[in-house]
């Protein structure tokens, strides 16, 4: 199952948010998910296109092979701030032009930045089409930024800081469990940045930033709506396709290479105890592989797993912390293996009143110990792939999700074939792999447990 | 197959739709009136291109009815409806829900008890049949009763520190002293604690009935189909509901400034005044104005002047916000303590400059390029459209409303924008809650 987490307007993506962002659990599966058709222009941009007839509507959708893990060191909130930065104005379309004309043509807009991407995408009726991928191509290269515009927009981003993380205690504690999770990988940074850090970063630095990562070489275009190939192909050449391959002087893009996470050989231990905590919470995570990263074949089978295990009332966790011993109000499990770094299986459980982290932690290990000892079950697994191969039936639905998963997972390096075959991948999984999986992940000895607490116990 | 039923005294009437488009394309979208054998009715849109189906239905009276003293039943009553029923205890209900990839849920608003179904057609039936159990035959067994009653107390517990939901609570509580309004939605840890099983079963047997109950169906199912459906899955309840209409709110006195104190880096401010409700002949002019003023994505007068310009928040905007005993102008913007002060003084010379100066010729006609362009964008997905179809019912717009739309748009002028912005735009009658460490603003009238 794949899990994006989509913010509010320019908004920022981080994997694993628990907070105030809505969530739209979107999966790809049943032979041939989305049927999307791709072309790829000369100067490297690649477009792909998924066919949807519901209404004479786009969703249009740039997505950059950038995301704040490759920001440099003391530069965090770097990609974060450019995407903000972004609807500012090129020569073309000045000073908030962009959004302007995105509205008087009836569309709607926004921005997200991740770990490993940044993506832009309009919404708009299906003949605006080629007026969005004309300002998209043009603030690809043309991006002009004034002091003024860095000055204004890092106040912004501070409040969203804010907002997201400092008023947030279990945000904050999220922070200390990314860097502690990961000892090197830059993940263990926030995609918003440091405050500091974000105070600290100038006009020069997103210039560079941008020039360095912007162009059509590292982008992927993705529509989805009701138009062919024939009818996108010659406005993707008129727009995208004017744009210099490379910039002049001519730069090599420099790829993503990214410090290397070691392998994981101590437990760590976080906690955070607030004032403004009433609710205690609980969590534990592993590193496990990602579909580009580590041992990539387990990942479909832990796919398949943190569902058993922890999604929903008929999971695992669910059915014995909260159902049955009557220790948790909520208990379950994440694991997104959509990165182009490790990924994390955490899991987690919320205490009922009365119930001390202490009890809680013993039912989750209880549950994971039985899980290593016996395995999952055949019924578990073919009940739980009918289950996820119907959710890519559902994701067909929205005229967005195939957008979003599609660049998502190409922007990681996927292939289109990767997406389609998801069912069929799914429904290989076996249960010895899924019981391997388990046993090469979930070792307590390599995880990071973290509490998050009322500053007094009891209150 | 499903074409070849005819069932006698079903009525079908259809309305075709056009949704324009600003280039002037049009594309249909067929509403079509359902109404059953028994009568009851739904309003459905065909949609073959994936063998899905959503279903929204709402009741008409929601949290505002919940009795004194059981603030928070409805809710209560939205987790634990699909928790068991018929011979299903809550486990073997929700793996049947799981197995068959059936989504089901309920919420409660204030003004509204609401469901939304989602199936794949192949289990169609056994969704409905599903739908049925939990509508007619909910079991309320003590175990997910007090799993459910555990996870709202818990809820309150996150809430209680949660700036946000302070703040509206508190402004609710300022705005409405008299009126159910003022309550809260997800009641309080005392008041779900005293809510029993009876109040539960009392709820639906009171408040679900086939008079207040209205129903949207989006996606691969025929009329015919959908109107045995109904008579299933609907017929059993009883024909009428007891009285959902709520006295009229007094109006807001307004002019009230709350601080609630909390330790967080940034303050949350709503703000609201007194508005205007759905079936007001003025609602779009307002909605047009509003638009201007705080609703325009990027482009809103407070987006503007607040965040592009000054740097204060990272969301900020206003909301005509209309409920069925009162309307209000609503808003909402987050700021560090010490910016406070000037944001509301923008957000207040802002809302005077609209009622003084209203809008520009310019800005009128953005907003409606805006206004009528963006409505097709409403119509991407089957549950967005089920819910448009609900929304229509419950505002009686009528069945051919999406054609009428943007006509009510069209026509506002900006003779009509400026006198309902003089008409209903007063700072002085904001009530503003700001819950953080705000320097320079303090309780107060």
């Amino acid at each position: 199952m794949m899990t994006f987490v989509q913010g509010d307007r320019r908004a920022l993506l981080p994997f694993f948010a628990l907070v105030a962002v809505l969530l739209v659990t979107a999966a790809r599966v049943d032979a041939a998910v989305f049927n999307p058709k791709t072309f790829r222009l000369s100067n490297g941009i690649q477009v792909v296109l998924i066919p949807n007839n519901r209404v004479p509507v786009a969703t249009h959708m740039v997505w950059y092979r950038v995301g704040s893990a490759d920001e440099e060191p003391g530069k965090t909130g770097a990609a974060h701030l450019l995407e903000h930065l972004m609807f500012k104005g090129t020569p073309a379309y000045p000073s908030g032009a962009f959004s302007k004309i995105v509205a008087r043509n009836g569309g709607q807009e926004n921005a997200f930045t991740s770990q490993d991407y940044t993506g832009y995408y309009q919404t708009i009726a299906v003949d605006r089409l080629e007026k969005v991928m004309a300002m998209e191509a043009d603030r690809m290269t043309n991006l002009i930024l004034s002091e003024n515009d860095v000055k204004t927009e890092r106040l912004v981003v501070l409040e969203e800081r804010r907002q997201r993380i400092d008023n947030n205690p279990s945000a904050i504690l999220r922070e200390y469990v990314n860097a502690a999770m990961f000892l090197n990988y830059p993940y263990r940074n926030p995609v918003i940045g440091w405050a500091d850090e974000i105070r600290s970063l100038t006009r020069k630095d997103i210039l560079a930033f941008y020039r360095r990562w912007y162009g059509p070489d590292n982008a992927i275009v993705v529509i989805a709506g009701d138009v062919t190939v024939e009818q996108v192909r010659p406005m993707a050449e008129r727009t995208y396709g004017k744009i210099p391959a490379v910039s002049k002087p001519p730069r090599p893009r420099p790829g993503r290479v990214r410090p290397q996470e070691p392998p994981q050989k101590a437990s760590r231990r976080v906690v955070l105890k607030d004032e403004r905590v009433r609710q205690p919470f609980w969590s534990r995570q592993f590193m496990a592989p990602s579909y580009r990263n580590g041992a990539t074949g387990q990942a479909y089978a832990l796919e398949v797993l943190s569902e058993i295990f922890g999604d929903g009332s008929t999971s695992r966790l669910y059915r014995s912390l909260v159902v049955e011993r009557k220790l948790a109000v909520s208990a379950g499990v994440r694991y997104d293996p959509s990165a182009l770094g490790p990924a994390r299986f955490v899991v987690y459980a919320s205490p009922r009143l009365g119930v001390s982290i202490e009890q809680l932690k013993n039912a989750v290990a209880d549950e994971i110990k039985i899980l290593l000892k016996s395995g999952v079950t055949s019924d578990e697994l073919e009940r739980t792939v009918r289950r996820m191969q119907a959710d890519a039936v559902y994701a067909r639905d929205s005229l967005s999700t195939g957008a979003q998963v599609l660049g998502e997972s190409l922007v990681i390096g996927m292939s289109i074939d990767d997406v389609e075959s998801w069912p069929e991948r799914i429904g290989a999984v076996t249960v010895e792999q899924i019981n391997a999986a388990a046993r090469a992940v979930l070792i307590r000895g390599h995880s990071v447990t973290s509490t998050l607490l009322p500053l007094k116990e009891g209150s | 197959m499903n074409g070849r039923l005819h069932l006698p005294g079903l009525a079908l009437l259809g309305f075709i739709v056009l949704i324009f488009l600003p280039g002037g394309e049009a594309q249909a979208v067929e509403v079509e009136r359902v109404v059953s054998p028994k009568g009851i009715e739904a309003w459905l849109v065909r949609n073959h291109a994936n063998p899905i189906i959503s279903l929204k239905l709402a009741f008409r009276g929601g949290a505002a009815l919940d009795p004194k003293g059981k603030e928070g039943l409805a809710r209560m009553v939205s987790t634990v409806l699909d928790e068991g029923a018929g011979d299903l205890n809550s486990q073997t209900f929700q793996k049947r829900l799981d197995d068959l990839s059936i989504t089901l849920h309920f919420s409660a608003g204030r003004d509204t008890f609401q469901g939304t179904l989602k199936t794949l057609t192949k289990n169609r039936d056994e969704a409905f049949d599903l739908l049925a159990l939990a509508l007619n035959k909910p079991r309320f067994d003590g175990e997910p009763i007090s799993r459910m009653r555990s996870q709202l107390l818990a809820g309150l517990r996150q809430d209680a520190e949660d700036p946000d939901e302070i703040a509206s609570l508190s402004l609710f509580k300022a705005l409405f002293p008299d009126h159910p309004y003022g309550r809260p939605v997800k009641g309080t840890p005392e008041t779900i604690r005293a809510i029993t099983a009876d109040d539960l079963r009392a709820f639906v047997s009171r408040r679900l009935a086939r008079d207040n109950l209205l129903i949207g169906v989006v996606g691969d199912i025929t009329p015919e189909r959908l109107g045995m459906l109904l008579d299933k899955t609907f017929g059993g309840l009883p024909a009428r509901a007891s009285d959902w209409r709520l006295p009229e709110a007094a109006k807001p006195a307004g002019g009230k400034t709350l601080v609630v104190k909390k330790p967080v880096p940034q303050s949350a401010i709503v703000f609201a005044q007194e508005g205007l409700k759905r079936d007001d002949p003025d609602f779009y002019a307002a909605y047009v104005m509003n638009h201007v003023l705080g609703a325009g994505g990027f482009t809103s007068r407070l987006y503007t002047e607040i965040r592009e310009k000054r740097g204060l928040a990272y969301s900020v905007g206003s909301y005509l916000y209309p409920l069925d005993a009162a309307g209000l102008i609503y808003g909402s913007a987050g700021t560090a303590n010490k910016r406070v002060a000037e944001t509301l003084k923008i957000i207040r010379s802002q809302w005077a400059r609209m009622a003084k100066k209203g809008v520009t010729g310019e800005e009128l006609k953005d907003a409606k390029t805006y206004l009528t362009g963006s409505f097709p964008l409403r119509f991407t997905s089957n549950g967005r459209v089920a819910s448009i179809l609900i929304g229509m019912q419950l505002d009686q717009l009528g069945i051919d409303y999406l054609d009428r739309r943007n006509g009510y748009i069209e026509a506002v002028t900006l003779e009509d924008v400026n006198r309902v912005a003089k008409k209903w735009l007063n700072p002085k009658k904001l009530t503003v809650v700001v819950v953080g460490e705000p320097e320079g603003v303090s309780s107060g009238k």
